[in-house]
């Protein structure tokens, strides 16, 4: 028996020893091989007596399956140690930039993400978004809207004016978008809730003026809301749109031709740091003006005032995406400086939605 | 419009603090825009005693003065003022104080090796005026050492408050008490105006002369007093218009300035002994001028109401007076006037003039008419107190006009108008304290509103008079129901297609810019537009001239300007309004692209792995068939067909279009005359695409999704080459090939694109891949051969093709 236990070490010894697949395959060979050392004990097995083999036949077979074991361990360590070293030479240098995908390169304007922002937030109160266009009547934005000729508050409206045409009218630049709430009310019957944003015109500029901005408009016109419910929907747009818990709100009496009563509204903030934080602090901030639909506009558009009411607010959309985002000069929103957009901008796969939150 | 707090004290009976009094101003409408609190600046400064001044030892035009402060031993201070002299009671600033005029705080200084210890200020240095002539000259008997301000009563607060054009009323002093007294904040001193009976009949005639055309002038009343003696204002008029920043004149000039500030009543005097007969208020006639009390000389119209004498125009009726007949300190008899004027019409005048007055200010807004008189009595008794004399008679041209009028208002109209739940008692006396009245006891009252407040028209007003008064605090927040409507998309079709775009071509890399609406005539010209409908007829600056026709100018400038900074490949894109005319109709929602330099959508600019190199019109079709896809237009319908604007490269430049007359966009580099004629640099790759051209969606009952058919037998694909043309187009071989079996080839691809060495010149090597789908069984190599053999024969007939062996 010693002679099988030699064997077996011998065998796993060169097994052991044998540095690549050639040298294993010949130790197989020399083992497991036709004639090999292990196949030639096995053949003995045939010319034994029952009891011999009975007793053999365990041993030889046990040492064909510990040989054949042994060499697919060492094959395979050989194959893997031969893998290793050939991927150790096929590096390459990771740290090389790759280029960013068009998706991180692109950018939206933030006037474009607020106007999307105010969207979400109104469609979900059931608003509708009207537009109008930006060459307007001096009808619809003065007159329908209870502008009386030659008054003072039109001059608070530093208008852009074509020039008139043969019949004497005179076309503007819509100073407000106020005149789509008279293109609104013309077209559809009430209830209407709208929130109209768009592009306005003032020809004024200086650091806080542009002689193009943008606005938002809202309107809402049935038989009995009244100035109660403005201020709960501002308050919860507040409360959305800069996405905090609670907003302090300041209604104060104002004057608009198109409202009545009209107010302005501001909202506490505090302004001590370089950044402006809502629902804190002792500041107030004006951000809006809103009233009650002037009876004389519900007449214009065909409107009794007995039988309908409702209210209307406007603001800058622009002064609110620098409140909310922090941009010092209105001036920049219009420069197309890529600097300025790609710090300012918002990713094209950030589409603000209440679920998901407007901006984070 | 400015105010002190003890002039408002005057009106106004109240033991409120200057911060309540302040805050409830805004919290009623009248918004605070600032309070100057002057005693605090001023606390610094002192009355001091110059003992001596002696020249300078090394400058001719300082003295080296000795001041009693005081405070214990004379301080040596050097100044330069000319009227230094020992004696004189000036103003002294010691050092460590800030000098508000000169925006520095004092130090201990040498001036030429002398040394100073503080400075006697002019009124400029305070900021006070801008008079730098000399330091401060006192009265004898001011009290060494003892702050300047409280003597010269500038130790009072000066309240400024933007007034809205609806309230004309608050542009004077006792309006804006009688708020206040509405608002419960203390009790408005209303003295009763006493007439001052004439003691002689007015010896000027007033004639309104409007013959025909309508009247500008309602009323205009006219006294005069004679053997006045003009001079400077009693200390506390000068103090009180110099607080609000007026500057003193003469008494007569003064008393109109303070009327116009303390009642909102504008009033005019005239000198008698320059006007020459007898007064006419007229229009003006063509060609009439006026030098006026500003200096300046004025042209004036048939629109332009005026108060002519016997010698011409000596008036701009309620803007300005004339500087001939203006009073002066020589001025023995004066006529004062109080008239009421055509607001619109002082509005018009005013704007044509170019001329912002205090009386303009108030007449456009509309005065009190019924003031009209008390108005003159109370500017007599103010002449008479200040400059002594005897007045006439008031001749009275015109007549006051009723303004009185009556408004049904439903008590119940505050609540479901503002929401705010509020008693008949506070309601009525609310109204009644602004001074209404209110008569009738039942639901429906009667209010008629008083003559100041001519922007009382109706119901609403009145909601809005009783919400400012009680407080709109008191306005309950109420929940606004969006009521059971299905939950329903809110945005048209070209709102969605708008935000689509502009998502789609952020995504494809491109930054979005917002350009101003408007851009210069040239430009505009360049572009296809130039309509001389669009040209704004005051425009801001001369390149923001004319409405645009396209976004390519404004983005391609946008992009140069980057350029310039360094940055040389740079995509912005922008999606907004272009013009075609003025019409409602005519303005279109342009979605445009523009990339300049290396800016391609796969990678810009350089890179270890291969740089981009330059954009071309691929770039931009690719831009643009991304807005039509993410905009929902059909894809694989839309043609492409060479060519563009004539502001694009005729060769490389197209449009995509859905038949001839449906143009949706187009595509291409840039024109060099066009690179030229907007000076920037190329290259530049633009696309444009109209989102409202792109035909509507039809509407489906569901949204279900079309069945997948899958094929469980394999697509096989074939390659070809062909020769053709130069001029053939991509296009055509696709379409060729697939038109060879529309049933099995269900995909041609263009893989390969070759001209050069190995081609004859003028013609070019397509390569397409030919994807075949059978949908029954596995094909045969007979089938797919002879299905080639078609490909081959459609390509060659339909292009003038050659297979490449």
């Amino acid at each position: 028996m010693s002679d099988l236990k030699k064997l077996e070490a011998e065998l796993l010894g060169a097994v052991a020893a044998a540095g690549d697949e050639a040298a294993l395959e010949a130790v197989r060979v020399a083992a497991l091989g036709k004639k090999g050392s292990v196949s030639e004990l096995l053949k003995t097995l045939g010319a034994m007596t029952p009891v011999e083999r009975k007793e053999k036949g365990p041993l030889i077979n046990g040492l064909k399956d510990k040989v054949t074991e042994a060499i697919t361990a060492r094959r395979d360590a050989l194959r893997k140690a031969a893998m290793r070293q050939q991927l150790a030479a096929d590096t390459v240098d990771v740290t090389l930039p790759v280029r960013a995908a068009p998706a991180e390169r692109g950018r939206i304007h933030p006037v474009s993400q607020v106007i999307d922002e105010i969207t979400a937030i109104f469609a979900d109160m059931g608003f509708a978004v009207a537009e109008g266009p930006d060459i307007e009547t001096d009808f619809y934005n003065f007159t329908a809207l209870n502008f009386p000729p030659d008054h003072p508050a039109r001059d608070m409206h530093d208008t852009f004016f074509f020039n008139p045409k043969p019949d004497g009218e005179r076309l503007l630049l819509r100073t407000h978008t106020s005149p789509v709430q008279i293109r609104t009310m013309q077209a559809q019957k009430p209830p209407i809730k709208v929130v109209i944003p768009g592009r306005t015109y003032r020809c004024d500029s200086d650091q806080t003026h542009t002689p193009m901005f943008h606005q938002v408009e809202g309107l809402v016109i049935d038989k009995s809301s009244h100035l109660g419910h403005l201020k709960w929907i501002l308050a919860e747009f507040c409360k959305a749109f800069f996405e905090v818990d609670d907003v302090k709100m300041r209604f104060r009496p104002s004057f608009f031709p198109f409202t009545e009563p009209s107010m302005e509204v501001d909202i506490q903030c505090d302004r001590s740091g370089g950044e402006v934080r809502f629902g804190e602090g002792n500041d107030w901030l004006e951000i809006l003006g809103c009233g009650m639909v002037h009876p004389n506009v519900l007449r214009n558009v065909g409107l009794d005032p007995d039988e309908y009411q409702g209210f209307a607010w406007g603001m800058g959309i622009d002064r609110i995406a620098m409140l909310k985002y922090g941009m010092p000069d209105l001036r920049a929103f219009f420069e197309a400086d890529v600097r300025w957009l790609r710090h300012y901008g918002f990713r094209p796969l950030d589409f603000p939605t209440l679920a998901g939150g407007l901006s984070i | 419009m400015k105010f002190t707090l003890s002039w408002l004290k005057k009106h106004l009976d109240t033991g409120a603090s200057l911060e309540e009094i302040v805050d409830k101003l805004t919290m009623i409408g009248l918004e605070v825009e600032s309070v100057e609190d002057r005693a605090k600046a001023l606390a610094p400064f002192t009355v001091a005693k110059v003992i001596s001044a002696e020249k300078h030892p090394n400058a001719d035009r300082l003295k080296v003065c000795m001041v009693d402060t005081g405070a214990g031993a004379p301080v040596q201070v050097v100044c330069g003022a000319p009227n230094a002299r020992a004696g004189l009671k000036s103003v002294f600033a010691a050092p460590g104080t800030y000098i508000p005029g000169k925006k520095i705080t004092l130090g201990v200084g040498k001036i030429r090796d002398v040394e100073s210890r503080g400075m006697l200020v002019s009124e400029a240095e305070l900021m006070l005026s801008d008079n730098h002539d000399g330091i401060i000259e006192l009265g004898e008997d001011a009290p060494v050492g003892k702050p300047f301000a409280a003597l010269m009563g500038l130790d009072d607060a000066v309240l400024d408050v933007a007034v809205t054009p609806n309230r004309a009323d608050c542009l004077g002093v006792s309006g804006i008490a009688r708020d206040l007294a509405a608002a419960r904040l203390g009790d408005l001193k209303d003295k009763p105006i006493k007439p001052i009976p004439g003691k002689f009949p007015c010896p000027v005639k007033v004639k309104l002369e409007f013959g025909a055309t309508p009247s500008l002038c309602p009323a205009f009343a006219l006294r005069l007093i004679r053997g006045v003696k003009n001079g400077p204002s009693p200390d506390w008029a000068q103090q009180k218009l110099r607080a609000i920043g007026l500057r003193p004149i003469n008494a007569l000039v003064d008393i109109t300035n303070l009327l116009t500030y303390d009642r909102a009543r504008p009033l005019h005097v005239f000198d008698a002994a320059k006007v020459k007969g007898d007064l006419v208020v007229r229009r003006a006639k063509p060609g009439e001028k006026l030098l006026a009390l500003d200096g300046r000389t004025y042209e004036l119209d048939p629109d332009i109401c005026v108060i002519a004498d016997g010698r011409g125009v000596e008036s701009l009726a309620g803007i300005m007076g004339g500087e001939e007949s203006g009073v002066s300190e020589s001025t023995t008899d004066v006529l004062v006037e109080s008239a009421l004027w055509e607001p619109a019409n002082i509005a018009q005048t005013g704007r044509k003039l170019g001329i912002v007055s205090d009386a303009r200010f108030r007449f456009e807004r509309g005065v009190d008419p019924q003031f009209t008189l008390p108005g003159l009595e109370l500017a007599t008794q103010l002449i008479l107190e200040m400059c002594g004399g005897e007045p006439s008679e008031v001749v009275l041209a015109g007549e006051i006009p009723d303004s009185s009028r009556v408004i049904d208002f439903p008590l119940g109209h505050v609540k479901k108008l503002s929401g705010l739940e509020a008693s008949a008692t506070e309601t009525r006396r609310a109204l009644e304290a602004l001074g209404c009245v209110v008569a009738g006891a039942g639901e429906t009252v009667k209010v008629s509103p008083p003559s100041w407040r001519a922007d009382i028209e109706g119901k609403a007003d009145l909601v809005e008079e009783v919400v400012r008064i009680l407080g709109v605090e008191r306005v309950p927040s109420t929940p606004f129901e969006r009521g059971e409507a299905a939950r329903k998309p809110v945005l048209t079709t070209i709102q969605k297609r708008t935000r689509a775009a502009k998502r789609a071509l952020a995504a494809n890399g491109l930054v979005e810019a917002v350009t101003w609406s408007f851009i210069s005539k040239p430009q505009t010209e360049l572009f296809g537009g130039g309509n001389a409908a669009l040209a704004l007829a005051n425009p801001i600056a001369a390149e923001l001239s004319d409405m645009r026709p396209s976004l390519v100018p404004g983005l391609a400038l946008a992009a140069q300007k980057n350029a310039d900074r360094g940055f040389a490949d740079v995509a912005l894109f922008e999606v907004g309004q272009i013009f075609a005319g003025d019409r409602p109709e005519d303005q279109l929602t342009a979605a445009t692209t523009v990339r300049r330099g290396a800016a391609k959508a796969a990678a810009t600019g350089r890179h270890w792995s291969g740089s981009a190199g330059a954009v071309d019109a691929f770039d931009a079709k690719a831009d643009a068939l991304a807005v039509l896809a993410a905009a929902g237009a059909p894809v694989e319908k839309l043609q492409i067909v060479p060519g563009g604007p004539e502001f694009l490269h005729p060769g490389r430049s197209g449009k995509i279009q859905l038949g001839p007359k449906l143009i949706l966009g187009w595509f291409g580099e840039l024109h060099p005359a066009t690179l030229e004629a907007l000076d920037v640099e190329g290259p530049i790759a633009v696309s444009e695409v109209i989102l409202e051209r792109i035909p509507e969606p039809k509407a489906r009952p569901t949204r279900t999704k079309p069945k997948l058919e899958l094929s469980p037998f394999q697509p096989v694909s074939r390659d070809f080459a062909f020769v053709v043309d130069r001029g053939v187009t991509a296009d055509a071989v696709v379409r060729a090939a697939e038109s060879a079996d529309k049933a099995l080839i269900v995909a041609v691809d263009v893989f390969d694109l070759y001209e050069g060495k190995g081609i004859e010149a003028g013609k070019k090597s397509i390569a397409i891949a030919v994807t075949l789908q059978p949908r029954e069984k596995t094909l045969t190599d007979a089938e797919i051969d002879a299905v080639a053999a078609k490909i081959v024969a459609e390509v060659t007939k339909r292009t003038s093709a050659v297979l490449r062996a």
